[in-house]
Parts: C-alpha cells; sequence; structure tokens
C-alpha cells in the first residue's frame, strides 16, 4: 500500500497555474524529497495533499483512502509558515493541537512528556509559547507535528531558521521516522539538505516535474565526463585528459569521450603518483536543477 | 470528542479567561451594587439632625404668627436677629430668615445660615414658602384652598392602548433606565464579542497557526466552532446581565425605594434582549470572520470591522433625538437595517414600545443577512485565508467572489 499517491493534479489560482498535471507516489519507510526553488509549487502540492486547498483536477489518494476527516488524522504536517498560540502554554499548546488529532488528553501528556525529554525541552513544559526562543518554538511545532503518530509526516521547509545544533536534532528524529516505517516527505529549496536524507525525490519548477525518482540513479544519470583529483608531486601528461582545472584542494581532470575514470585511476596508480583523493565528479542536485530548469525554459 | 466541539470549548474556555470579558461581565453587577451602597451611605450621612429641625424667624412685617408647624419643621419667632443668631451660633436653630417691612412690595426674604450649601434645601424651602403664604392668605380664604393653592395639582398621566384600554406599559422617565443601560452593555457585547472572533481568527492568520489547524479540521468545523464559543460566551454575559437586573433592582428598591421602586422592565424586554443578541452576534461574527480571512494583520481587520461595529454603537450618538422622535420614521428604517436593530430595537423598547411588525420585519431582515454573511464570509474564507502578504483590493476580491 503506497502512504501517498498522487495522480495528474492540476491547480491554478486567478492568474496563474500553480500546479501542472503532478504525479507521483511515496511508500511507507521512505524518505521522499519534494525540491525545487521558492514559488515552483511544493507548498500548493502539499495543500492539495493536506485537504487544505481542492485541486482543480486530479487526485489525492492517502493509504488508498480518498481525503476526509479520517486521512487528516494519519498526518503530520509542518507547515512552512508557522506560529502557535502566544499565550498558551506549551502543553496546553501540545494538548489542543494533538486533540484535534483525535488524541485523548491522557495519551497526550504522556507522549509529549517523552518527546519533550528527547529534545530537552521538558524543563519549558509550562512556559507561555511567547516566552520561549524561535527555535525552541519551532521544535514544538514539530513535536505538535510528530505527536499522534501520524503514518505520512509532511515536512515543508523544517530547517529554516534553525541553529545546527538544533538541525542536526531533527535530522535524527527524521531518521527515527522512517525507520519506525512512517513515510515522510521532506519538501525544501536546500537542495543539500535532500541529498544527505532522502532515497527518492521529485524535483519542480514552475508547477511541473523537472525530475522524479531514486536520487542515487539521477545523480549517476548525470554524473559528468571528469574526476576531481587531490595528488602530491607532477601530474604531467595524462592519457584520454582533455583539459585540467584547478580548484580548491583538488584538479578537475575533464576526459575524453572514450577514456573511463578506471583508466585514468589505474594510469595514475602505474606511475605512483601518491593519491589523496580521486572521485567521480557527480553534480549536485543544485547544479542538476540549474542545468534541467534551464534546459526546459 | 468531535472536532467542532473541542474547537467550541477550546474558544469558549479562551474567552472567559479573556481580562477583557471579566471586566464587563462584573462592570453591571459591581457598578450597580456600588451605586446602591453609595446612595445608602450618603442618604444616611445626610438625614438632618433633629435640632436642625427648627428654623428660626424675625417678623418685621408683621402678622406672621399662625402655621408655625410645616411638616417636620418647626419655625421658631425671635424678636431680635442678634437673639436670632446667638440661637445659630449655638445651634438650636439650623437657620433664621428676616421678613422685612417692606416685605410685601419688594418679596425679598433674606436667610441666615452658618453651614454652606449649594442651593437650599427643597424641604427648607417649601416650609418657609407655605408659611409666608398660609399666613399671607389667612382669614382670606378657607383652610382647603389654602392647602390647594400651596400644592396645585398631583398630575398622573395614563397611556391608553389603541383600543381605549389601559396600556401594562405606562412609560416614564424611569422606563428608559433599564433598556437603556442594557442597551449600551449589548452594543459593548456585541462589540467584544465580534472582536474576539475578528482578534483570534486574524492571530491565527497573522501567527500562521491556520495552516496547522486546517491540516487537522475542515474551515466549516474551524468557523462553527469558533463563532458558536466565542458567541457562548458572550451570550453567558448577556445571561447573567438579565438574571441581575431584577435582582438589583429588588435590591435598589428595598434599601432606597423611591424613584427606584418605580423603574419597570418592559415585558417583551427581556426575551428579545437576548434574541437580538443572538442575532446581532452571529451576524457581526461572520463578518469579522471574512474580514480576518482578508486582511494580513489583526490591526488591519479592526480596521475594516470599525465599519459595520460602528452602527452597533451610533443609536447613542442620536440618544436624545430618540427619545424626543422615537417614532420618526429614520428610526423606523435603523431598526430594520441590521447592523443597527439590535440596539436601536432595545432603546426604542424603553422609549413607546416597538410594533410588533417592526419587530417582525427586523428580526427576519437580521437572519437573512445572516445567511448571507456566511455565504460571503465562507468564500473569502476560502480564497484568501492562507494568502499572506498584501490584502487583496477590492476589485480582484469582487472578481475572485463573482467567479466562485
Amino acid at each position: 500500500m503506497l502512504a501517498v499517491e498522487v495522480s495528474h493534479i492540476v491547480k491554478s489560482f486567478a492568474d496563474k497555474v500553480a500546479v501542472d498535471d503532478l504525479s507521483f507516489s511515496v511508500a511507507p519507510g521512505e524518505m521522499f524529497g519534494l525540491i525545487g526553488p521558492n514559488g515552483a509549487g511544493k507548498t500548493t502540492t502539499i495543500r492539495m495533499m493536506m485537504d487544505i486547498i481542492k485541486p482543480d483536477s486530479g487526485e489525492v489518494t492517502i493509504f488508498d483512502a480518498k481525503l476526509g476527516e479520517a486521512t487528516k488524522n494519519r498526518l503530520g504536517y509542518l507547515p512552512e509558515e508557522r506560529g502557535l498560540y502566544k499565550k498558551l502554554s506549551v502543553i496546553e499548546s501540545i494538548i489542543y493541537l494533538a486533540s484535534l488529532k483525535g488524541m485523548d488528553r491522557k495519551s497526550v501528556e504522556e507522549k509529549a512528556d517523552e518527546l519533550l525529554n528527547q529534545t530537552g525541552m521538558l524543563a519549558s513544559k509550562n512556559k507561555k509559547i511567547e516566552e520561549l526562543s524561535k527555535g525552541m518554538g519551532q521544535i514544538i511545532q514539530f513535536i505538535v507535528t510528530i505527536i499522534h503518530d501520524p503514518q505520512l509526516v509532511i515536512l515543508d521547509e523544517p530547517f529554516a531558521g534553525l541553529d545546527p545544533v538544533n538541525t542536526e536534532l531533527l535530522k535524527g528524529m527524521f531518521a527515527g521516522l522512517r525507520n519506525r516505517g512512517k513515510a515522510v516527505i521532506l519538501s525544501t529549496h536546500q537542495m543539500n539538505q535532500v541529498e544527505e536524507l532522502c532515497d527518492r525525490i521529485l524535483m519542480i519548477d514552475n508547477g511541473r516535474t523537472v525530475l522524479y525518482g531514486n536520487l542515487s540513479e539521477i545523480k549517476a544519470r548525470y554524473r559528468g565526463n571528469s574526476v576531481l583529483l587531490d595528488f602530491k608531486g607532477e601530474l604531467g601528461e595524462v592519457p584520454g585528459v582533455t583539459a585540467k582545472r584547478p580548484g580548491k584542494g583538488y584538479t578537475e581532470l575533464i576526459l575524453d569521450g572514450q577514456t573511463t575514470p578506471q583508466q585514468v585511476l589505474a594510469h595514475l596508480v602505474s606511475r605512483g603518483l601518491a593519491i589523496n583523493r580521486f572521485e567521480v565528479a557527480t553534480p549536485s542536485l543544485n547544479e542538476i536543477f540549474l542545468k534541467e530548469a534551464g534546459r526546459k525554459s | 470528542m468531535n472536532k467542532t466541539l473541542l474547537i467550541f470549548r477550546h474558544e469558549f474556555l479562551n474567552t472567559i479567561k479573556r481580562t477583557g470579558f471579566i471586566v464587563l461581565l462584573l462592570a453591571l453587577p459591581v457598578l450597580a451594587l456600588l451605586g446602591i451602597g453609595i446612595l445608602n451611605i450618603t442618604s444616611g450621612i445626610a438625614k438632618p439632625p433633629v435640632e436642625v429641625n427648627k428654623i428660626g424667624y424675625i417678623d418685621e412685617a408683621g402678622g406672621f404668627d399662625q402655621f408655625t408647624t410645616q411638616g417636620n419643621i418647626e419655625l421658631v419667632l425671635f424678636d431680635t436677629t442678634e437673639a436670632a443668631t446667638q440661637a445659630l451660633i449655638k445651634k438650636d436653630i439650623g437657620g433664621y430668615f428676616v421678613i422685612p417691612p417692606d416685605y410685601i412690595s419688594e418679596g425679598i426674604i433674606k436667610r441666615y445660615i452658618i453651614q454652606r450649601e449649594v442651593t437650599p434645601p427643597d424641604a427648607t424651602i417649601s416650609a418657609i414658602e407655605n408659611f409666608i403664604s398660609s399666613n399671607l392668605l389667612a382669614g382670606k380664604v378657607p383652610a382647603d384652598t389654602i392647602t390647594r393653592i400651596e400644592a396645585p395639582l398631583n398630575l398622573v398621566t395614563i397611556t391608553l392602548t389603541s383600543t381605549g384600554e389601559v396600556a401594562p406599559e405606562q412609560g416614564g422617565l424611569t422606563n428608559l433606565i433599564i433598556p437603556g443601560v442594557f442597551g449600551l452593555l449589548l452594543a459593548l457585547s456585541l462589540t467584544f464579542s465580534s472582536s474576539y472572533v475578528l482578534q483570534g481568527l486574524g492571530e491565527e492568520k497573522e501567527n500562521r497557526l491556520m495552516e496547522i489547524l486546517l491540516s487537522s479540521v475542515s474551515t466549516r468545523q474551524l468557523i462553527i466552532g469558533k463563532v458558536l464559543g466565542i458567541g457562548t460566551a458572550g451570550l453567558a454575559q448577556i445571561v447573567v446581565w438579565v438574571i441581575t437586573i431584577p435582582l438589583l433592582l429588588n435590591l435598589a428598591s428595598s434599601s432606597i425605594g423611591g424613584f427606584i421602586s418605580t423603574i419597570q422592565i418592559p415585558s417583551n424586554f427581556l426575551v428579545l434582549g437576548v434574541a437580538y443578541f443572538i442575532l446581532g452576534y452571529l451576524l457581526f461574527a461572520v463578518l469579522s470572520a471574512g474580514v480576518a480571512a482578508i486582511s494580513t494583520t489583526v490591526r488591519e481587520a479592526q480596521g475594516l470591522a470599525a465599519i459595520f461595529t460602528l452602527f452597533a454603537v451610533a443609536p447613542f450618538w442620536f440618544y436624545s433625538l430618540i427619545m424626543l422622535f422615537p417614532n420618526s420614521p429614520v428610526w423606523v428604517v435603523f431598526s430594520i437595517f441590521p447592523f443597527s436593530a439590535p440596539v436601536l430595537v432595545m432603546l426604542r423598547l424603553g422609549m413607546t414600545g416597538v410594533p410588533a411588525w417592526q419587530l417582525a420585519v427586523s428580526i427576519a431582515v437580521l437572519v437573512l443577512s445572516i445567511a448571507g454573511g456566511l455565504l460571503l464570509a465562507a468564500k473569502l474564507l476560502r480564497t484568501y485565508i492562507l494568502m499572506y502578504g498584501k490584502r487583496p483590493n477590492w476589485g480582484e476580491i469582487i472578481r475572485n467572489l463573482r467567479s466562485g
């Protein structure tokens, strides 16, 4: 059973098409990246998955069920634009928002203690939200997102405004969710985070699919014809290398069409060169995106 | 628990915990009790001691020697001003007056006192007046006529119904008080409660909670739970006032009596008060929700909402005009106009009563406006509640509403 299946959804607003015929699916136990620049249509897509807005056409199913009140209880959503009731205490906020996900008060309190403890926030349990720092508020929002043990968790720009310590804390918790068989959708414009965390991705731009599939396969497809080399000594002429570009701490060797990186490595080893690093140059998601977005437009 | 009910409970509890709500709730009973207390204390202090009930006089004109007992006041004749002044200093008398030889032609009486006062007490004035007129008329007209001249009439006005029977509510100034006070509180309660809806939704939009809420509940559940939760708190406020008004009146009339005990509450007033609160609140609340949807900040929303909440308090600007011409066609129109109807009808009920057809039309118009307002607000919410940034301009909003 798929956690979410989106087929051919379209959504237009007064003057523009925000989402144009998107289809994708996410399986349980998978961390899925929804990526694209600001304004690409990520949040609109998520809002349709959450049944906050309706698509003009197309369909979304969550665990094979149509969207409705019952499916909302199985979803956890951390929106990009977030806030809490400033005058309420941490625990009151958690209890109210979790009760709207169908949890009873007693189980909320137990689970809240556990999660607050895990995130080092237990001491702030009875503080008012307005007394918390921005980063602490974001942790509370993340707790609200996952406290009802959702089967599908959607995180929209979860790292925005977080310091490195809290970013690492959240990354660890996301991995924990995936390991417990939850489907996690991570939507962001920070493509380096996706490279680090996600198994599969959907890259969109102007509401349309740019790339969709397994991350390592996609990257392999875009692997360029060059290697990165860090060495000691004199490099000299290398057969099959058409150009050398110096980089920071490495030299990029551009290969001709016929030579493979393995042949280059064998040649360098046979010459006895001291090699510190030898890496097949793989473009970053960012570079792939720029390339694809440029090509499509 | 049903999610609408959860939101209802959350909003109800949050509203009744607000300081503004508690202050407004207690304002009526506390102010009334304070008023009764102050009246009791001052009237207790102001009770004149027995010896002050003697007023001295010096008769230089002659012939003023009868009728020296006027109610509780005794008039004591002195031969000289020196003797009267001594008695005044010793507090044997509360004051004295001199009837000069030319009194008949000039009409001037000089009164001497020790304790400064703003105006002479009514009892003293009427005692002196009656003493002088009685002595002037003595022997010239019959005693009964003298009494009648001193109190020429006691005007009793009776209001008849259109069929010529005595009307159950007789009107008068005392009838204005309760509807006036209640109308003011109704206006405050209406504007406060609907501003809570505005503030609540506005804050949830401004601090981006809306999206979290809408990922758990539908727009419909959110609005219904919120409007009814806050409205029930407002209604509880009105019910507390409605219950305390008769209790306070009983307390006041038994302890103070007089004027207070003549206050009447129009018979249909309490029922209509509650009905107009519910209708007025629903109208203001749904429109507030719509306004909150299109505004980007709470402050902006409050500015926009003032356009219609002003109508709730507007009847008080024209209070004296309404009192002078309570049945003017202008007020009839504004009793039907949904924004001003709740408060204006309350005020007019106290003054002259409002014909049944006007009540029926005004309630019908309110109900229709609520239905229309609800449709409008729902559309605005669906379209705009998750749009941040610049407020859409009116042309854009109208285009969006038309395209549905």
